[in-house]
């Protein structure tokens, strides 16, 4: 079972329930009209404060001359083709248990995707955490099980600890398939794209949970925008919005915190710690985008044993994308879904032809299920 | 992906490996997570978890400096005679 943001709508939930408050959110709404005095670009990087957005309709109570643009943080979004190509032929070994994240099933490969090939008679499991696919190594020592590592720097210490710990119990038969992404380096190819319309970030909370947000301060200052490491209940992105607002309207492109119950400067040290004895820091094509230099992490040579495409000798493949779809263009925030012709008519959750329309994080898939409807407060 | 929520450690255990596991409450929802990375949480704080992993214990003052902030935006405009109140325009 997987937990759900709705999960809050049905329990009392400390930490969540209070930063849902719609008369406080109103409140907010009012002094960031107060604060702006002319047209702004925002963009919020990660796709979970995206789903945020729409889902309570806070971009529509926003002035009109605060502009949201939607990020690349949907790790599901921006996995190369070619990775999940490869996972599909690994996943469609006998020997194999191919774990991955729910969200990953559905994304579309070159020619199809992990649950048809699941259907077609691959073992492929969905997993919560890395450690049931540990556990399913474990319990299944004559299969391989590779777990599809996929995410930014929120997710890697998760992994690395999987990994660390197969390494520790000397389980021969668990592999990585490491697609994992980091931001700073995305914010840095996206300020410096030519036509670039971003004037302000909102960080994500989570990774800077991870990492902190010491590593942003040169690319506010070289850039000179400001960017807030923001929370992501609604009253956190109002509050992380009108901080934005209030650094730009004073010239000021400074690096603060909104997130500060869960995120120090520093981030978490054990963590961090983990992920640099367990990977390193690598370059990473991003789907759609292309590649972008040291903005991945792939395993340390001590763990290469866990390296899935070490261990299956999955050959290289020609990959197709569908010509239709303009995912990169909105991972870049350089379009919006409705500015997509296939939107909602040739591209649905049923029937996608980009990832960002099934990913729960994708900015696609936000405005096909919030767009048509009352928002959630 | 990132997503990550907020629970209340309701036990510690160490795993075979001496890794700290801890059975955590969402909302009466129980589930098992990971607490290497938070090794100063105690029994009764907030965690955020993401698959599995306790990330960071919530630090209730900052929780309650978020709610605050606004209060003092709303102090400082009605002390300039013009109150927060949101009209739909």
């Amino acid at each position: 079972m997987s937990l759900s943001p709705t999960l809050s709508s049905r329990f009392a939930m400390k930490y969540i329930d209070e930063y849902r408050d719609e008369t406080t959110a109103l409140r907010y709404v009012e002094a960031i009209r107060r604060t702006v005095t002319r047209p702004w670009t925002l963009m919020e990087i990660c796709g979970g404060q995206t789903h945020t957005i729409l889902k309570f309709g806070l971009d529509r109570m926003l002035p009109a001359d605060v502009t949201l643009v939607h990020g690349p943080g949907c790790p599901v979004c921006v996995t190369p083709v070619e990775l999940l190509d490869k996972a599909i032929a690994m996943a469609s070994r006998p020997e194999a248990i191919f774990c991955s994240f729910g969200d990953m099933l559905r994304v579309p490969g070159s020619h199809q995707d992990l649950l048809m090939t699941k259907a077609g008679g691959g073992d492929v499991r969905m997993v919560y955490s890395p450690l049931d696919a540990l556990k399913l190594a474990q319990q299944n020592s004559d299969r391989e099980v590779v777990f599809f590592a996929v995410g930014f720097e929120t997710t890697a210490p998760a992994n690395a600890m999987a990994v660390w710990q197969a390494w520790q119990m000397g389980l021969r038969n668990f592999s990585i398939l490491s697609a994992h992404v980091l931001v700073p380096p995305a914010i840095e190819a996206i300020l410096s794209a030519p036509g670039n319309e971003v004037q302000g970030f909102l960080a994500p909370g989570h990774v800077c949970t991870v990492m902190g947000y010491w590593e942003y301060e040169p690319i506010a200052e070289r850039y000179q925008v400001p960017i807030v490491v923001t929370g992501f209940e609604p009253l956190d992105i109002l509050q992380g919005l009108y901080m934005t607002l209030k650094a730009l309207e004073e010239g000021r492109p400074d690096v603060e915190n909104q997130y500060s119950r869960s995120v120090q400067r520093e981030g978490n040290a054990q963590a961090q710690q983990l992920i640099r004895q367990v990977f390193e820091v690598t370059d990473r094509a991003w789907r759609g985008i292309g590649v972008i230099p040291q903005s991945g992490l792939r395993l340390q040579e001590e763990y290469a044993d866990f390296d899935a495409e070490r261990r299956f000798d999955v050959a290289e493949m020609a990959v197709e994308e569908s010509p239709e779809c303009i995912a990169g263009l909105i991972l870049q925030g350089r379009k919006k879904p409705l500015e997509c012709p296939a939107f909602g008519i040739r591209c649905t959750p049923e029937h996608p032809l980009g990832a960002p329309m099934v990913s729960s994080e994708g900015a696609c898939a936000a405005y096909y299920r919030y767009g048509q409807r009352t928002t959630d407060w | 992906m990132c997503l990550g929520i907020p629970g209340k450690i309701i036990s510690i255990e160490d795993n075979p490996l001496g890794v700290p596991m801890g059975k955590v409450s969402f909302g009466g929802i129980i589930k098992e997570a990971c607490l290497a990375f938070t090794p100063e949480a105690q029994v009764g704080d907030y965690v955020i978890v993401h698959v599995g992993f306790a990330l960071s214990r919530l630090d209730e003052e900052e929780a309650q400096q978020t709610l605050e902030a606004l209060a003092e935006l709303e102090e400082l405009a009605e002390e300039q005679g013009e109150p927060l109140t949101y009209t739909l325009q």
